[in-house]
Order: structure tokens, then sequence, then C-alpha cells
């Protein structure tokens, strides 16, 4: 059978149920403006609105970069750029990053699962709409006298105490205030993600039944839990310090500053594995579909996710071994941060294991996550250099690490969200995005992210500091690199975004299933109905079952009985054509 | 989903029928939802104590001179009064959710105002305390810690007693219980934890002098 055929199928399958869908209220563009509390709504909100602000947050890179691209600092003023970058880190984590995959778990959570919505809904939607707050306080900054925070994105003090201006609300006010409304709707969306995993599930979907990506998504939603107060408390003092007067961080009058950067660290380097932990959980998904194959070690790779969020809590002082730390504090959490390595080996090697000999598809979404699977390789290595003491000494704070970080974030995180869209854009609106297009979009994120970042690394262990506009005119080449990478990259955002607006509007219609994947999600018609299910599925196996002739569940919604019959053959045909291989 | 099919199951799921009856009852359950939602918030919040404690132990082991000028400790005995009347009004208030548990409205609000009673006396000793004292927020790290903590926890009594004004008022609309019990478990769980988080500030500040 051809894919052709099944792909005719799928359509057929949808079709029976297309009076259906069209007939259900609400299901218009104009649900994304209300206050909808479909999870999948919410969850296509997010991920727009963190797009968006991506773009915002590249501009900025791009004005860095494009200051950068000369030795002397002729292009913005300082303190411009100095509101740049810390705008620009600020953005893209707090704005891009955490909504964008808060998004994605949002709308594919509660499918994968077999729930019909989330715990609470109504706090569910409540999270979203925090998020333009954040936004619109965190733009804020850039007018009000004085500009935005400058301060870097960790604001450590005394830089972030200062008020030159002495106005009550500053760039650094409306900064602190935007981390504390980003922190309780990361608090409410946690709380709700948690309560679904745990009590939501469907019957038969036992912990070890759930997708990778629940694992991750759960794991990652604990760290919030346990690491993002520490965050809300440094803040609130660094806000009493800022504006009150009080002397918790300002050591000439009793107080400590690198406290502040233990309360930062808590949780920022947490932080860190909230956002990579649900690439993670992308990777195991995108593998086993394009090499049909069974994820590698299924058990291993869910329990390593929870060993991730337990070790990820005794590693932070590792950002603070040039903040006067003690010897024996240095040695302990170098040792502490060397071991998050063994729970990621074990998920790199199960993917490799997973595409080794397996039927490979290099359809974009395969390409982002094998792209995005090399680059979390090298920031892995350059991870571990910098959990070295002595080599974290010699590049502190140089452009060594914002190499290092930039293949995390960008390489790695950036990469496997575009993945998850390409990969789940037929699942989210019926259509099939453009693969032409989707594949120069792969490449040219993936030339112009090595060709930025790359060179950080050779310019770091020169000795090039990061967070500054100007340099010495050796470092030049390698920074005429870094910003020609720079500017590719917000190129290639261009064939993303046609791509994807096209493909909505005018693609070409996707079926239920076009990736023969397993999974409840591809059960489901594309996009799913409200509430997702017309009757909750029993499952009856674990996933990834590649080549496996068990079905997923007990009865399978939205399909008549005939058709059940085609779809099994063609699952059949499908497994003894991999058999034979 | 009808019997019938449930019936052709295959042999190896022996379990299957009785568990997705009882996944049904957990899928409408949204009151034990909200329950492990709250537990996890309060755990969550904890931290935030958690965080403060370890900040207040860091300053207070640290700093050279600790008190303020002209300061040579804080009184115990008010406060001590005060920690004796929060702590049972946490009895008080399993006292009105067994009342509530037995159907008893009347027992149920008088021990409800009760506790309220015992949350305001409390914040208006803290009050009380704070006016009496010679130093201020911004009187070094001491003072800063001093009001940061106590302050941050008054605000949680605070919400308490207005959680327990919003149970008590909602106890007079017609069916409200009908529903379940959560609100007022909720609330009188929220009670307890801000009592412990008492007890062990209680102990680093006024204790440990």
């Amino acid at each position: 059978m051809k894919i052709d055929d099944f792909k005719k199928i799928n359509i057929e399958v949808e079709r029976l149920h297309y009076d259906r869908l069209e007939k259900e209220p609400g299901r218009d563009w104009k649900r994304y403006f209300t206050f909808s509390t479909d999870h999948k709504v919410i969850g296509i909100q997010y991920l727009v609105t963190a797009f968006f602000f991506f773009l915002v947050g590249g501009i900025f890179a791009m004005i860095i970069r494009a200051e950068l691209i000369t030795p002397a600092s002729d292009l913005v003023d300082r303190t411009v750029y100095n509101g740049m970058f810390t705008m620009h880190g600020t953005i893209m984590l707090f704005l891009w990053t955490f909504p964008s995959l808060v998004g994605l778990a949002n709308y594919l959570v509660p499918i994968q699962i077999g729930a019909e919505d989330m715990a609470f809904p109504r706090l569910n939607a409540a999270a979203f709409w925090l998020v333009p707050v954040v936004a619109i306080l965190t733009i804020a900054g850039f007018f009000v006298p004085g500009g935005s925070a400058q301060a870097g994105w960790w604001s450590y003090p005394p830089v972030s105490t200062q008020n030159p201006t002495g106005f009550l609300i500053n760039g650094q006010f409306l900064w602190i205030l935007a981390i504390f409304v980003s922190g309780i709707s990361s608090i409410m969306g946690a709380v709700n993600f948690v309560t679904t995993i745990f009590r939501m599930r469907a019957p038969g979907m036992t912990l070890f039944r759930m997708p990778i990506f629940v694992w991750t998504v759960l794991s990652a939603q604990i760290i919030q839990l346990f690491g993002l107060p520490a965050l809300t408390a440094g803040s609130v003092m660094l806000m009493c310090d800022l504006t009150v007067g009080t002397t918790f961080f300002d050591p000439a009058l009793g107080g400590d500053a690198v406290l502040f950067q233990h309360f930062f660290w808590f949780y920022s380097h947490p932080a860190v594995y909230v956002i990579i932990l649900p690439i993670f959980g992308i990777f195991s998904e995108i593998f086993p579909v394009y090499s049909r194959k069974p994820l590698f070690g299924y058990h291993v790779v869910a329990i390593s996710s929870i060993i991730i969020a337990a070790v990820s809590a005794l590693v932070w002082v590792h950002h603070m071994y040039a903040s006067g730390t003690a010897n024996w504090m240095r040695l302990v959490f170098m040792i502490s941060t060397m071991c998050v390595s063994v729970p990621t080996g074990i998920k790199v090697f199960a993917w490799l294991g997973t595409i080794w000999r397996g039927k490979l598809r290099f359809n974009t979404a395969m390409l982002f996550a094998l792209g995005g699977l090399v680059m979390f390789v090298f920031a892995g290595i350059t991870g571990i250099m910098l959990a070295a003491v002595p080599i974290d000494i010699h590049v502190n704070n140089t452009y060594f690490v914002v190499g290092h970080f930039h293949y995390v974030l960008y390489g790695t995180v950036t990469m496997g969200m575009f993945a998850a869209i390409y990969h789940w854009f037929p699942k989210m609106t019926g259509r099939m995005y453009n693969e032409g297009w989707g594949q120069i979009h792969f490449w040219l994120t993936f030339l112009g992210t090595n060709l930025n970042f790359f060179p950080m690394h050779s310019l770091g262990l020169h000795g090039m500091l990061r967070r500054v506009a100007s340099y010495a005119p050796e470092y030049m080449f390698s920074n005429v690199l870094a910003s020609l990478g720079g500017f590719l990259l917000g190129m290639s955002t261009l064939p993303f975004i046609f791509n994807i607006i096209i493909s909505w509007i005018d693609g070409e219609k996707a079926g239920n299933n076009p990736w023969r994947a397993i999974g409840l999600e591809w059960l489901v018609a594309s996009p799913p109905p409200i509430e997702n299910f017309d009757e909750i599925p029993i499952v009856i196996s674990e996933p990834y079952g590649y080549g496996k002739s068990e079905p997923l569940t007990l009865d399978r919604p939205f399909i008549e009985v005939e058709t059940i019959e085609k779809i099994t053959l063609a699952t059949t045909d499908n497994q003894v054509e991999i058999n034979n291989n | 989903m009808n019997n019938d099919s449930i019936a052709q199951q295959p042999e190896f799921l022996p379990d299957i029928n009785t568990f997705y009856q009882n996944s049904l009852h957990k899928i409408h359950d949204h009151e034990g939802h909200s329950m492990f939602g709250f537990i996890v918030f309060l755990l969550s919040e904890s931290i935030i104590f958690l965080s403060f404690f370890a900040g207040y132990i860091v300053y207070k082991t640290n700093t050279v001179d600790w008190l303020p000028p002209g300061v040579s400790g804080l009184e115990v005995k008010e406060p001590l009064i005060n920690t004796v009347i929060l702590i049972s009004s946490s009895f008080v208030i399993y006292l009105a959710e067994r009342e509530l548990h037995r159907n008893n409205l009347p027992g149920f609000r008088f021990y409800l105002i009760a506790t309220m009673a015992m949350g305001s006396y409390f914040l208006y000793g803290q009050a009380i305390e704070w006016n009496s004292l010679e130093f201020g927020f911004t009187s070094g790290v001491f003072g800063g810690t001093f009001y940061l903590l106590t302050g941050f926890h008054g605000l949680h009594v605070f919400t308490g007693v207005l959680l327990q004004g919003i149970m008590l008022s909602r106890s007079f609309i017609p069916g409200n219980y009908d529903t379940g019990h959560f609100g007022i478990n909720a609330t009188s769980l929220f009670w307890h934890f801000v009592d412990v988080i008492w007890i062990i500030l209680f102990v680093l500040i006024y204790v440990w002098q």
C-alpha cells in the first residue's frame, strides 16, 4: 500500500466527520481572540504569541549583531545596546521558549493522555492571558524615562539596584514586575499540568504507557514548582532594594549581593531543563515516527527525565564559580553538574538506538530533529567543559559561554520547536505544510545557527567578553561571521512564516494521520474536535509500537467499522514491509 | 462504549472493566482534581518561604552588626501569646470542618467565626508589635528580613481570614455543599499551612536571637 492510498483513506475518514466538525460552534479564527478554555485554542494562542515575540527578540539580536559587526561602538547608543541584550535575553526566555513549550504541551498533553481537556480549563486560560501582560510590562520599559532594564537578563545587583533617573517606575522596576507576573502564570500552568497528568489519564494509560513528551512535560513542570518560588523570593527582595530602600543585596550596608545570585540560579539553571526537557520529549516523539521503529529503551528514557529534574536542583552554583565561591563548593557542584550528563547521555544514545537501521524519512520535522540532536551533542560537549572549574574560570563571562548556551537555546530548543511545529502542524490545522519550503527553512536555520554561534567559541577562548558594544580589532573576523549568521537566521524565519500562513489557509487536507504515527493524538480528527474524544479511549499497549501488530486502544473513536478494517490492513501491510527490511 | 464491547476485551487485561469504571468516576471527580492541584500549589508556595528562611539564616550567621544601633533584641512574650492563639485556631477550624461533615451548619459557622476572630487577633497583635518597634524596614538586613518575613506571612494570614469569610458567606447559599466540600477543605489546609510556617518563623526570628 502506497502512502497516497493511505492518505486517501484518512481523508475519507475525516470526511465522515466533516459535517459534525463544521457544525461545532466557534470553530473559526475568532475563537483565538477570546477567553477560550479549550486547551487546543489556548495552545495555539501560546504558540502564536510566543512566535511573535521570537521575532521581536530576533530583531533585538540582529541589532546587537549589527553593532558588533565593527569593533567600534558606532550603531546604537551604549545604553540602548545594554537594553538590547537585556531585553533580547528576557524576551527569548520568558516570552518565546517558556510560552511556546507551554503552548505545545497545552495542545498535546491532554490528547496524548486521553483526556478531554486540562484539569482546570479556566486557570489555563487565565495563565495564558497573563502572557500578554508580561509582554506589555517588558516592552513598556522602552517608554519610561531612562529606558528599559540594562542589567542583563539575570539582573545581578548592584547593577540592577541602581536607579539613576530617580523615578519609581523605571525599566528595572518593570522588568522585575514582568518576571513576577510571568512566575504567577508559570505556577498556574505547572499546577494544571501536574494535576492533569496525574489525575486525568485515560483508562489503561498507566504512567509507563505515557508518551515521553508527557513524561518530559511532567518533569519540567515539577521543576517549575520547586524552582520558580526561589526566583520569586529573590525578585521580591530585589524589588524592595530598588524601590523601598532595603539593603538585602547591598554589601556596604550589611547585605549580600551573592545571595541574589543563589536565588536567581537556583531557579534559572533548572529553568534550562524546563526548556530542554520538553524538547527531549519532542525528539523522542519524532525519531520513532520517521524511523518506523519503537523508541529505544522507553522506560529508561522516561525515568531519566525525572532524574534530570531531581539533579537539576543540585547544580546551580556552577554559574557562580567566579563569584567568590569556596573551593569545596566549586568541587561539589562540578561533580553534581557532570552527573547531569549521565541521564542526558542515556537519552542521546536512546535516540541513536532508535534511528539506527530504521527506515528513515527525511521530512522537515525529522531534519529539524536530527539537526537539533547534532547541535545538542555539541552543546553538551561545551557544557561539560564549562562544568569544569578551571575552564569555566578561564572563559567565565566570555563569548564561549554565549556560544554554548545559544547552541542549546537556538541549536536545540528552537530547532526542536520547529520540528514539533512541522510534525504536529497537520494535526493542529488539518492541513499539510509545503515540504520544499520546509526543507529550505531547515537548511537556512542549520547553516545560520552554526555560522552565528560557532565562531563565538573561539572568540570566547581568546578572551572576548560578552555584553560589550566595542571590542579589540583582532576579534573582528569572527564577529563578522557571527553577524552574517545572525542575519541569515533572521531571514530563515521568512520561508517558515509564509509556509505556515499559506498552508494553514490553503494547504492540502492532511487527514487524521499523515505520518502514519502511533499515538492517541493521531487517532482523532485533524484538527481534533472540542473535548478531543467522542468516548475516552481505553489504552491497551505501550506507546511507539512501530513494527508490532498490537493496537494502541481498545476501540477507535471516529472511525467506522469498514474503515478500521482498511486501516488495519494498511498498517499490517506496512509492518510486513518493515519486517522484510 | 456499551457493555458488549467491554465484555469482548482481550483476556490479558482482566481488570479493565473495573478500571474503566473507576476511571470514569475519576474523570468526573473535579473536587479531587482541585484538592490535588491545591496541595501541589501549597508545596510550591512553601518554597518561597523556605527561600526567605534560607536567606534569613545566611544573613543571621554572616552579618557582623546584626542588630541595628539602639536595638537590643525582640520582645518574645506578646508574640508568644499571638503564636498560641494562631496555633489554637488550627484546631478550631478543624472542629468547623468536622461540624460541616456532620451537616451541622450553625456549629460550622460558630467555629469558623471563632477561627476568623483568632486570625484577626493575630493580625491585630502583629500590627501592635510593628507599631512599638524602634526599627524599620530599611534598618539594615535585620529590619529588612524581619518585616519581609512577618509581613509576607501576615499577608497569608490575611488571605486565610478572607478565604474563611468567603466560606462563611457561601454557607448561606442553599445547595452550596451539593458538589462537595472542596472550598472549606482547601481553606482549612491553607490555614494549617500558614500555622506551620509561623512556627518555623517564630523559632527563627524570636527564639533564635
